[in-house]
């Protein structure tokens, strides 16, 4: 068994604290993990990718162009961007909340309409499942759980090999005590919305 | 990471290295801070106290070099760490520490960062093993990472030679699950034993040193050969040699072929290459970057009169730059049996807005930047600049970069541009970067008479790495507390006769100073001083307000984002707003305002 999650996102929502909450319930639950992160100067607004491979061959911390079983994409920009990493059986959850480049914020370039990005991707793959991750966080409380809803989500995806109360747990663990029930809470409706 | 000394832990690279680093029982350790290396340092600042570890950031890679290699000489273990091209800064005591060597263990780490995802160069410091004749380890993973440091401490206190150890930020910035072992008890202190023949290179003594060195590489040569950190794996008619990332890249992705997996990789086994390859149908290589390992197997091959072809980066099957992924290794089939590759979907049918690294919301390197800009208008300019979070000034729109080379190598450029050219000078450094290596230039500067602007920008903090103290901000660790070193003083001390600190947030006054700074005839010095606001947001010292723009009174010019461009405005169909999210209430887009209809919410 081999799973590939790569998720993928903007510096600064949270991409690091979701491979390492879904790596560490990959780990408690007795699963070997191989997995690489982005950190440094292209952190700083830049795109970021995360890669977590789960199994009990792997070694690799990168994972091949369209090896991924899971794309988490946490912005709809760097979800068409990173499509390529999956192939045709791949869940694609893709939040539709954009964090515009500088050169958009500066109208210099053009953001493309939600819509325009959830259509092409639509086009070549039956296995979107698009979310308003923030839209939900602020349901659950606040907006900075977008990315608790988006773990939320992942754990729900069809073929994620991993129990949800481990990935819950893993989550409860790594965030700070005093936003832990609005972690649960964004986490649970994440997961709910899913199934939806 | 957490200081637990049971279990397994599912770790970074960085910090599988630092438990490595404690459980071998280090004593001293030294850096100054560069991705891919930087955790390990944040690591040791946090709990190196605790396990007895003496970590200092020193100025630069030189000086961290030359402190560690006193503490190895006394006999203490010792633990140096970089990214490569910090080793460059070390070369020079690194390579004469060779010729003495060491008592207690000592660990040199070089972080490469293939395909320089945050450097200016992809160097293969491998070739440094060669150079200074040092021995080398290479892990795959961070899980060996922790196993292989311990093991060097062992094999370098048995060479009396530090040992290189040689990661890229496929190992820096991996993560697996690392199994926690026990700490060794060795002793943090020691007494300094003379002895004038080993230590004091003097051309006689160091003659003797260099016979002593080529001796030690032949015992390090035996000691490569019966290592169990060369090893073989898997059967088969094709053999690959690999080492570091690349292996694993090898183990997943090729098929029934045999792998001799290096991981001392200075001096090689020659013995084990040659009996590898004998008999093998073919031989392929994979490294990333330079042809380190290859170069040596053709040569072992045409010395052991072995006959077999090599498929490497010399016959063109794989690339000499940027770093290798399993699509590297898969890419290979035709050569050798590979993994199946999934077909990739397509890339949508929809374009996609670049999304390059940028100056966070509310950077006062924006303020500043933005401030030279209208002091120098049309005279022309040579922006000299450096390593750092103002590298990102390159971009648009303020494209203040026309040279970057290294750290303080702007003051050092500018040097040579204001005597080459009569255009006006403006060199930049960071705070960190002028102590790493700006303060040497601009004595220099002082000393030839050179005529410049230096604008040191100040976010009181090592930021781009992740904000680690330097002398300009004083320290607080292992009990001790040093002063912040004021960077004013210390400027008028070199002999500087114009200086000015500024706050880049004050817009005009950052201007009025630019343009005395530009109309001085000589040197002249201006610290734009302000904190980093990401680490005031990490040290909770961030007052909660953002700014608003009054769309009644804004005269829609837009000036905000052209002469600031914060990424927190936000700018369609002609009307620009801020993003609350993103804003810090820096106000300094309400300072170019020319209707003041920006305006601060608490």
């Amino acid at each position: 068994m081999k799973y590939v999650v790569q998720i993928v996102g903007v510096g600064g929502q949270g991409v690091l604290l979701a491979s390492m909450v879904l790596g560490s319930a990959a780990m408690n639950s007795g699963r070997n993990v191989a997995m690489s992160e982005v950190h440094g100067m292209a952190q700083r607004g830049g795109s970021v990718i995360s890669t977590l491979r789960i199994g009990d061959n792997v070694v690799s911390p990168l994972a091949s162009e369209g090896e991924a079983d899971m794309i988490l994409g946490f912005e709809p920009a760097e979800t068409c961007r990173n499509l390529t990493l999956g192939n045709k059986d791949t869940v694609v959850v893709m939040n539709l909340d954009p964090v515009y480049p500088p050169t958009v914020t500066a109208g210099l370039s053009k953001y493309p309409e939600i819509s325009e990005m959830t259509a092409a991707v639509a086009k070549v793959t039956s296995n979107l499942i698009s979310i308003g991750a923030t839209s939900i966080a602020e349901k659950a409380g606040k907006s900075v759980a977008a990315n608790a809803v988006m773990i939320g989500a992942a754990a729900a995806a069809k073929g994620f090999p991993i129990p949800k109360d481990a990935v819950r747990a893993s989550l409860l663990s790594l965030v700070p005590e005093k936003f832990r029930d609005l972690n649960e809470k964004a986490f649970d409706m994440g997961y709910e919305a899913m199934n939806k | 990471m957490s200081a637990n000394d049971k279990g397994k832990e599912l770790l970074l690279g960085n910090d599988a290295i630092t438990r490595g680093v404690i459980e071998a029982g280090v004593g001293f350790a030294s850096t100054y801070p560069g991705t891919p290396s930087s955790e390990i340092g944040n690591n040791l600042e946090k709990i190196g106290d605790k396990y007895g570890i003496f970590f200092e950031f020193s100025t630069n890679e030189k000086t961290a070099m030359e402190a560690g290699a006193a503490a190895a000489m006394s006999g203490v273990r010792t633990f140096v760490f970089m990214k490569h091209v910090g080793v460059n800064v070390a070369a020079d005591p690194m390579l004469t520490l060779a010729y003495g060597g060491v008592r207690g263990g000592m660990v040199i780490l070089s972080a490469d960062d293939p395909s320089a995802h945050s450097s200016q160069n992809e160097q293969d410091n491998r070739m440094y093993a060669k150079l200074a004749l040092l021995p080398m380890m290479e892990p795959s993973t961070p899980a060996e990472a922790k196993e292989m440091i311990k093991k060097a401490f062992d094999i370098s206190e048995e060479l009396t030679l530090p040992v290189l150890f040689r990661t890229t930020t496929r190992i820096n910035h991996a993560r697996g699950i690392v199994p926690i072992g026990e700490i060794k008890d060795v002793p943090k202190k020691s007494q300094f034993q003379r002895d004038l023949k080993r230590f004091v290179n003097i051309p006689s003594n160091a003659r003797v040193n260099r016979i002593r060195l080529l001796e030690l590489n032949k015992k390090a040569a035996e000691m490569s050969e019966a290592s169990e950190l060369n090893f073989i794996d898997g059967d088969g008619k094709i053999g690959v040699i690999t080492s570091s990332v690349a292996y694993t890249y090898v183990k997943e992705g090729l098929k029934n072929v045999s792998i001799l997996k290096l991981g001392f990789t200075n001096p090689l086994p020659e013995k084990k290459i040659a009996d590898f390859m004998k008999g093998k149908e073919k031989i392929i290589v994979v490294e990333e970057l330079e042809p380190f390992l290859e170069d040596q197997v053709y040569r072992i091959a045409a010395q052991n009169g072995i006959s077999v072809k090599i498929h490497g980066k010399r016959t063109g099957d794989l690339p000499m730059a940027f770093e290798y992924s399993p699509d590297t290794v898969l890419a290979l089939r035709d050569i050798a049996e590979t993994g199946e590759k999934k077909e990739p979907l397509p890339k949508p049918d929809v374009e996609i807005p670049l999304r390059p690294p940028t100056l966070c919301a509310g950077c006062p390197h924006r303020g500043i930047f933005h401030a030279i800009r209208k002091a120098v208008g049309r005279k022309p300019v040579i922006y000299s600049s450096d390593i750092g979070c103002y590298s990102l000034g390159a971009s648009p729109p303020f494209m203040m970069a026309d040279m970057i080379l290294c750290m303080g190598g702007g003051i050092g450029a500018a040097c040579g541009f204001c005597e080459a050219t009569d255009q006006k000078v403006i060199a930049f450094a960071g705070d960190s970067t002028f102590f790493h290596g700006g303060i040497t230039p601009l004595v220099s500067a002082v000393f030839n008479g050179h005529k410049f602007v230096t604008v040191v920008l100040d976010n009181r903090a090592t930021a781009m790495t992740g904000h680690q103290p330097h002398p300009g901000t004083g320290r607080d660790h292992g009990g001790r507390k040093t002063e912040p070193m004021d960077i004013e003083a210390l400027v008028k001390g070199l002999g500087v006769n114009f200086v000015i600190t500024v706050d880049p947030y004050d817009i005009d006054a950052s201007v009025a100073a630019m343009e005395k700074a530009i109309d001085y005839d000589g040197l002249s010095v201006v610290i734009a001083k302000r904190a980093c606001p990401l680490e005031l947001k990490k040290e909770k010292l961030l007052e909660p307000r953002t700014c608003r723009v009054n769309q009644d009174t804004c005269k829609r010019c837009s000036i905000c984002i052209s002469s600031i461009a914060c990424p927190a405005l936000m700018k369609k169909d002609g009307i620009v707003s801020i993003d609350a999210s993103q804003c810090i209430g820096c106000s300094m887009c309400g300072n170019v305002c020319p209707a003041g209809s920006i305006e601060v919410v608490q």
